[in-house]
């Protein structure tokens, strides 16, 4: 039972880029615009531009109801559109189409590995609404001279998911997100790696108290960071014996703090009314379809590796915590033994990318297989495979070239076997040391057959041959 | 005034462009105002193109006047107002594009109340447009430039938009044909909205066949407007000159205080007429019409705040001198909007407020519904109502400019059938003096074609619509 000494509360608000969608939420532009010119995906719809009109994306609201499902919410009979009105040189109509009443799916949870164990978090709801423009200042935000627009992401499809005030601690929270990106990835419907594709805003308080918001979160790390430094902020304030006011706080991604924004941002009224440019959609009948073809989804993946594969559980868990990885997993184990590729995968593979800040997909897949076909016929040792997967990483080229200009091949057992009789031989002093019940004079030994073998021995092969003519 | 027929005989026997030329001659010696902008130009040049090529349109060659709030492709777009200075749309409204594969030539953008906020189109940032049968007098609004045109010989035939009497209205004050069809009929798609779940575009003509032919040619399905329905534009065939056996519904609340007597005569002798022809009459209740007013002022400017936010100088329009951004939207807004689109988006940004929203805008979708229900109701036993289109004839400019209650109250007979989203055609039935009078024949939902019936039948057996200027 986890004690929550501070009494921490958080919920956070994520906004989801739909960004797997060909076509924004409410127009036909196409939003492969990450490597185009500003405004370059634009037209009279996301534009804003008088007597336009919005048209729902039929498969933005089928991905928006995947992810209801995903996240065991109900989905509502008829959702309805609404206006936000606000201004802001971002929103090209002085108003947001966004959900109010009648969101797509409310009532929802998400299970994340907790302070002490599983751990369950409530999902509020899981609405639609449309992404505004992209304000560019040259520098930074205080000391540009001018602000440019660029309206290629106005009008993405944008999922806000809110979560009850369920989670207790930053770490957490950061779980929540992990899982989200997870979930989501699993749906194909979004990729995370995209510039803006997953934003945060984070309601945090302690022992009770009134809550900040804190907005521009935009990675996981960011929003641990943010919570970590908000929690010591409140915590301030209370040991000085101050009260902490409700506000909306804005996180300074370079500093790791939080700062108080004008208290204008909350004394907004959005005045929210029914869009009437768009009609109440009945969804209750499309949500059985839907469901029917979700695919299999990270806790369900990670019981079935287990099950199918016979691989222990933090494997299993490790694998599937990243679709890609998941997915790179399940080919390589497909065509050798199942264990062996999870350890390799999952111990070694996963490791070094890691430590290199690499994706998944900077290791192919037919060098895993090599690699592993080479152990499996003992070509070559565990610390040349290990060397292999290093290389290939660093440098390139392919397992068979790394092999032959490292001379990684194992070298026989025959040629082992003489290297043994003759550290034998001249190593006498070892030999009755190890005799008199000296065991590490052994490593000695194996070290000389090393020596012999330039390293290409497998020392657990050089250790057996020895101990087999010692006797 | 010459109708379609006779314009296409002319275009065949001479020229499109001759046939242009003539009107653009006409507007511009014209002291009516009803226009903003004549696309001489791209008129002449389109008019040549047909000439050459020959069309094989409804509308091959024929001139047509589109209100200022019709997005027009490469042609100034201002709704009347000083923000859209300069603003040149780079997109066709759905019923622009169907006019021109139909063979129309834009002849220009005609006058309006700024941003179709008004019934008298004195609220333009261009001027107000005078009444052809009396220059002293408004046209009507918010569309009283494409009827003026229309009256005034400028245009054979126009556009308007009917957000609560803007085709109606104008039609009425100017002696002309205007249709305000069911809701969903034609494509909103390009008309710059006031009140989006109001408001139709609607034809203007001299004659209930030429707004059948209009009609046909911008009605229909349009996949990027929502709220349009999936039906197709054939309403032609509709215009048979026999009302025998239709059941006349009149709405005596229509019919109560306020109305001009001379008015009250020439609707209730018009329905005689259709009596005449054999037409049955009843006396319908609509009990909720007293709140249709207040219901329609409360959504028509609720939307219009929220519509009118994008107008902030930044992308098009006016600009004026940069500040931090808030300043500078501020200072475009208040320099751009005229006082009674200001009075508009202040009332319904109140009446959108947190704490307010139950009270008023609520309220009025559900008054909004018992009208609805007063129409389905009456609609059980009578085909079609009729009604006066206004309370009296056209009025003195300024006259009522200055007492926008007054102003708002002109809309009274007009605004139930916005609210219910049904159709109603405003045709000639008389005159008071020298001015005419218009009627308005309501029918059910999508019923268009029993309106246009009436309305034909009318005027093939009288001769109101001939004692033209």
């Amino acid at each position: 039972m986890y004690e929550n000494p501070d009494g921490v509360m958080i919920g956070l608000e994520v906004h989801v880029q739909l960004n797997k969608l060909r076509t924004k939420v409410f127009c036909g532009c196409t939003t492969d615009y990450h490597n185009d010119p500003p405004n370059s995906h634009v037209c009279p719809v996301c534009l804003g531009l008088p007597g336009s009109l919005p048209v729902i994306n039929k498969k933005a609201v089928e991905a928006a109801i995947k992810v209801g499902l995903a996240l065991n919410c109900t989905i509502e009979e008829h959702t309805q559109f609404y206006r936000k009105n606000y201004y802001y040189p971002d929103l090209p109509k002085g108003f947001q189409i966004t959900q109010y009443d009648f969101p797509i799916s409310s009532g929802g949870y998400i299970t994340i590995e907790g302070e002490d164990g599983e751990h369950r978090v409530g999902i509020t709801r899981a609405h639609m609404e449309e992404d505004p423009g992209r304000l560019v200042h040259e520098g930074t935000i205080d000391k540009s001279k001018y602000t440019l627009i660029d309206y290629n992401r106005s009008g993405m499809a944008l999922l806000e998911v809110v979560s009850d005030p369920d989670m207790r601690s930053p770490k957490e929270a950061r779980r929540y997100l992990d899982k989200l990106r997870n979930i989501l990835e699993y749906l194909d419907i979004f990729d995370g790696d995209l510039e803006g594709a997953l934003r945060v805003d984070a309601n945090i308080s302690i022992m009770g108290g009134q809550r900040a918001e804190i907005k521009n979160i935009s990675s996981h790390k960011g929003a641990e960071r943010a919570l970590l430094f908000e929690i010591v902020r409140q915590k301030n304030v209370l040991r000085r014996g101050g009260v902490v006011v409700q506000e909306t706080r804005h996180f300074d991604e370079a500093r790791e703090i939080t700062l108080s924004m004008r208290s204008k941002e909350e004394a907004h009224d959005y005045r929210y009314f029914p869009e009437p440019d768009l009609v109440p959609l009945k969804i209750s009948g499309w949500a059985p379809a839907i469901k029917a073809i979700l695919p299999e989804l990270p806790d369900a993946r990670r019981l079935r590796f287990v099950e199918q594969y016979g691989i222990t559980d933090d494997h299993a868990k490790a694998l599937t915590s990243e679709r890609k990885f998941a997915i790179f997993y399940e080919d390589v184990a497909k065509k050798v033994d199942p264990k062996m590729a999870a350890v390799w995968v999952c111990d070694v593979l996963k490791g070094e990318l890691n430590y290199r800040d690499l994706p998944v997909e900077a290791f192919n897949k037919e060098h895993m297989l090599s690699v592993i076909y080479l152990l499996m016929n003992k070509k070559i040792t565990e610390d040349g495979a290990v060397d292999i997967i290093r290389t290939l990483l660093d440098k390139g080229g392919t397992p068979d070239e790394v092999v032959k200009e490292k001379g990684l091949l194992k070298v026989e057992d025959d040629i082992v076997s003489t290297a043994a009789e003759e550290a034998i031989k001249e190593n006498l002093q070892a030999v009755a040391d190890y005799r008199a019940g000296k065991e590490k004079a052994l490593n000695s030994l194996v070290g000389a057959v090393m020596k012999k073998t330039k390293g290409r021995a497998d020392a657990r092969t050089a250790r057996e041959i020895l101990l087999d003519k010692l006797g | 005034m010459a109708s379609i027929n006779e314009l296409t005989e002319r275009i065949h026997a001479d020229s499109s462009e001759e046939i242009v030329a003539e009107y653009l001659e006409r507007i511009t010696n014209s002291r009516l105002n009803a226009f903003i902008t004549v696309s001489k130009e791209s008129a002449l040049l389109q008019a040549q193109e047909i000439d050459a090529k020959g069309h094989d349109g409804p509308l091959a060659g024929i001139p047509i006047a589109i209100k200022d709030n019709i997005s027009t492709k490469g042609i100034m777009t201002t709704c009347a107002s000083k923000i859209l200075t300069g603003y040149i749309p780079p997109y066709d409204a759905h019923v622009i594009e169907k006019l021109k594969n139909a063979g129309a030539i834009i002849i220009g953008k005609t006058n309006m109340d700024e941003f179709a906020m008004g019934s008298s189109t004195e609220t333009s940032f261009y001027g107000p447009t005078l009444n052809a049968w009396d220059m002293t007098r408004v046209p009507g609004g918010s569309s009283g430039g494409s009827a003026a045109a229309v009256a005034g010989g400028e245009a054979p035939l126009s556009l308007g938009s009917d957000t609560g009497g803007s085709v109606r209205c104008p039609a009425s004050f100017c002696g002309v044909v205007g249709l305000k069809p069911t809701y969903g009929v034609i494509s909103r798609y390009g008309l710059i909205s006031y009140a989006n779940s109001l408001e139709q575009i609607g034809p203007f003509a001299s004659s209930v066949r030429d707004v059948a032919t209009l009609f046909d040619v911008i009605a229909g399905h349009d996949p990027r407007d929502s709220t349009s329905v999936k039906r197709e534009g054939n309403y032609s065939p509709a215009l048979e000159n026999d009302v025998n056996g239709l059941k006349i519904g009149i709405p005596e609340e229509y019919f109560g205080e306020g109305i001009d007597r001379n008015v009250e005569k020439s609707v209730r002798d018009a329905i005689n007429t259709l009596e005449e022809l054999g037409a049955t009459s009843m006396e319908v209740k609509m009990p909720h019409t007293k709140y249709a007013l207040s219901a329609y002022y409360i959504i028509a400017m609720s939307e219009a705040s929220s519509n009118l936010a994008r107008f902030d100088g930044m992308r098009y329009g006016l600009r004026t001198e940069d500040h931090d951004w808030h300043t500078t939207f501020s200072h475009v807004r208040a320099d751009g909007f005229g006082d009674e689109v200001k009075r508009r988006i202040l009332l319904g940004t109140y009446a959108l407020s947190a704490g307010y929203l139950d009270k008023y805008y609520l309220k009025a979708l559900k008054i909004r519904t018992l009208i609805k229900q007063d129409f389905e109701r009456a609609f059980k036993d009578a085909d079609v109502l009729i009604a006066p289109t206004m309370p009296y004839p056209a009025f003195k400019i300024g006259e009522k400019i200055d007492d926008p209650i007054s102003l708002y109250l002109a809309d009274v007979e007009t605004v139930p059938i916005n609210l219910a989203g049904v159709p109603s055609i405003s045709l000639p039935c008389g005159f008071s003096g020298s001015l005419p009078i218009g009627m308005q024949v309501i029918g059910k939902h999508f019923d268009e074609a029993a309106i246009l019936r009436t309305a034909y039948t009318f005027e093939e057996n009288t001769d109101f619509h001939k004692e033209g200027s």
